[in-house]
């Protein structure tokens, strides 16, 4: 199947739901794809629409008005036939063809079949967001330990507690919203370990004034958590996790400066559940085959260089949201529509926003993009976080390549950068692609630079059969 | 009662939630074992990057289980050889 467009939008997360709108409003036809069963992406992630009832989940949610709005924009589009919403449906590769872009997908929409699709448009967004950051500790492959995005993805998806009694680690704001979510739903939390000082935050006191929103939501999760009895631990960090077959013990211990746990600090906590999250890295996979540049995000990962029209360097090619630098959903919808107004302006379409509504807009995202290097500023990965490894410990989650594996090839051999290990040791060639353990990897052997996922990613794995389907005219560009 | 079977176990779901959910929902925390060390392996991401979850649906393997929606009448079958 082929559909066509003026503009293919590549996520319905904030950035990705805030272009199509606005395109669409443009006057644009647009054809919006995720491999989601519903529209929101990670902030706004909801059940399949007709399970809402059977799955209620919108008390766990923020800023619902602004996502109902961009719904009822949408579905309005959808009716008049502009917009074309495939959900379910997985882009693995984007390609440029003539002036414009061939953007290869599968439905999987009746999993475990795969049906071909071809989607094509002079203007491309890629909107795909990030996914969260990982340092491995001593059992961080014991079930029972998930990525705290992935407690609030059961949670928001399928309305799961994935636990009775958890343990939260890692940094950033966003352990909070996952804490308050799971003591919502019922699940104790017995610790939230924030590797960071609280007082990191004093050296950054104008973004912070400037943001009196973030102060309020901060305050707000603060009253759940205390309501609940919620421990909120600073710089404090889990340092290892045991268990036969599923985690049982949480080991935390308080941190010095660096990172390097006090002796004598460290307590045994039961749990069912460990949580951990240090901040996210910015899903690249369509963006880096394509040719875009890249650029420092300031929080150690690279990220797509924009202007301050959200284009890349590559011509028709625009991104917006996470794949940006990691900003929260907020700096996702202002830049998602005005990377939707740069397209605009670009085909020379008829309908542009006023002027006055994209200066706010601009100040918008100025503003919460200062706020996001305070925060990743004020949330460093430890720069000693690696005294927590063993030489056992699992590096590499698909591969089985050990700590020990990845600091011997970088002592003895040529290892410089995450690459080169993964040809040394393994580590990041597995199912993930490095997805997991990369960022760590890099840290191990190459702490100085940000950290860019490897080049040459398949954004999903796809079949034979689904290859097969495609037909000719466009398996010579893949 | 909306159903699929896990190794020929019927086990319930909400219609809507992935297979992940209505595993993890059902007490599951591990349901294959990893090829060299035969460790166990259920959920880790849940937005289908890290590829723990796999599972094989109708005879089909590597499927991500924290992706797919259950649908009444799934065979799903896991343990080793899901990632192969
Ligand atoms: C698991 C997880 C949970 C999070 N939960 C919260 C939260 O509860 N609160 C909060 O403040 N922040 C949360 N965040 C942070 C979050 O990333 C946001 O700030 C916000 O959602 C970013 O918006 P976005 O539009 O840039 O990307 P996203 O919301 O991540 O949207 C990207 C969309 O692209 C789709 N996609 C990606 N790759 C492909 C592909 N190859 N083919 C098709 N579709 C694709 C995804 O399915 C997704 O829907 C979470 C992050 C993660 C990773
Ligand atoms: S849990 Fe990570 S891919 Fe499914």
């Amino acid at each position: 199947m082929t559909e066509s467009g003026d503009f293919v939008v590549v996520g319905a997360g904030p950035a990705g739901m805030a272009a199509a709108a606005t395109a669409l409003d443009g006057g644009l036809r647009v054809v919006l794809v995720d491999s989601g069963a519903a529209l929101g992406g990670q902030f706004w992630r909801h059940p399949p629409r007709q399970a809402r009832q059977a799955i209620p989940t919108a008390d766990l949610h923020h800023g619902l008005r602004e996502y109902r709005a961009l719904c009822a924009t949408l579905s309005a589009h959808a009716r008049t036939g502009r917009l074309t919403l495939l959900l379910n449906h997985h882009v693995w590769s984007a390609v440029r063809e003539g002036e414009g872009f061939a953007v290869h997908a599968v439905d999987r929409s009746r999993a475990p079949e795969e049906t071909p699709v071809v989607l094509r448009a002079p203007a491309l967004l890629v909107a795909t967001g990030a996914y969260d950051r990982q340092l491995p500790f001593p059992g961080w492959d014991l079930p029972g330990v998930l990525t705290i995005g992935g407690l609030q993805a059961l949670l928001k998806g399928g309305g799961v507690a994935a636990g009775r009694r958890v343990v939260l680690g890692g940094t950033g704001p966003f352990l909070l919203p996952v804490a308050a979510a799971l003591a919502a739903r019922g699940a104790e939390v017995a610790a939230v370990c924030e590797a960071a000082a609280p007082s990191a935050w004093l050296r950054h006191p104008v973004p912070l004034l400037r943001n009196p929103a973030k102060w309020a939501e901060g305050a707000r999760y603060a009253g759940t958590l205390a309501r609940h009895r919620v421990p909120v631990r600073t710089r404090t960090a889990i340092v290892g996790a045991e268990g036969d077959g599923r985690v049982a013990v949480v080991r935390v211990a308080s941190l010095d400066a660096d990172g390097t746990p006090l002796p004598g600090t460290e307590r045994r906590i039961e749990a069912d559940t460990v949580g951990v999250g240090w901040g996210f890295a910015p899903q690249l996979d369509l963006l880096v085959p394509l040719g875009c540049t890249l650029a420092d995000a300031g929080d150690g990962t690279m990220a797509a260089a924009v202007d301050d029209g959200q284009r890349t360097d590559v011509p028709g090619l625009y991104a917006a949201g996470e794949t940006c630098g990691v900003g929260g959903a907020a700096l996702a919808v202002n830049e998602g529509a005005i990377a939707a107004v740069s397209v605009l302006t670009d085909l020379r379409a008829s309908g542009l926003p006023n002027v006055r509504r994209l200066a706010a807009k601009r100040a918008a995202v100025a503003r919460h993009r200062v706020f996001a290097r305070a925060m990743a500023q004020a949330h460093p990965l430890p720069p000693a976080w690696s005294a927590w490894l063993t030489d056992d410990t699992l590096v590499c989650r698909c591969e089985e390549v050990t700590a020990g594996a990845v600091r011997a090839a970088h002592a003895d051999g040529p290892a410089s950068d995450h690459r080169q290990v993964k040809q040394l040791t393994r580590a990041g060639m597995g199912w993930c692609q490095g997805r997991m353990c990369g960022p760590a990897v890099h840290c191990l052997v190459a702490r100085d630079q940000p950290y860019a996922s490897a080049e040459r990613l398949i954004a999903t794995p796809i079949t034979l059969g689904g290859l097969a389907g495609l037909d000719e005219s466009t398996t010579d560009h893949t | 009662m909306s159903e699929f079977t896990v190794d020929g176990e019927l086990l319930p779901f909400v219609p809507g939630q992935t297979l992940a959910a209505a595993l993890v929902a059902s007490g599951r925390v591990a349901w294959r074992v990893t090829r060299l060390g035969q460790r166990p392996r259920g959920v880790f991401c849940g937005i289908g990057v890290c590829f723990d979850c796999l599972v094989t649906i109708d005879g089909q393997g590597g499927q991500r289980a924290c992706l797919v929606q259950a649908r009444t009448g799934m065979a799903i079958t896991t343990g080793e050889g899901d990632d192969d």
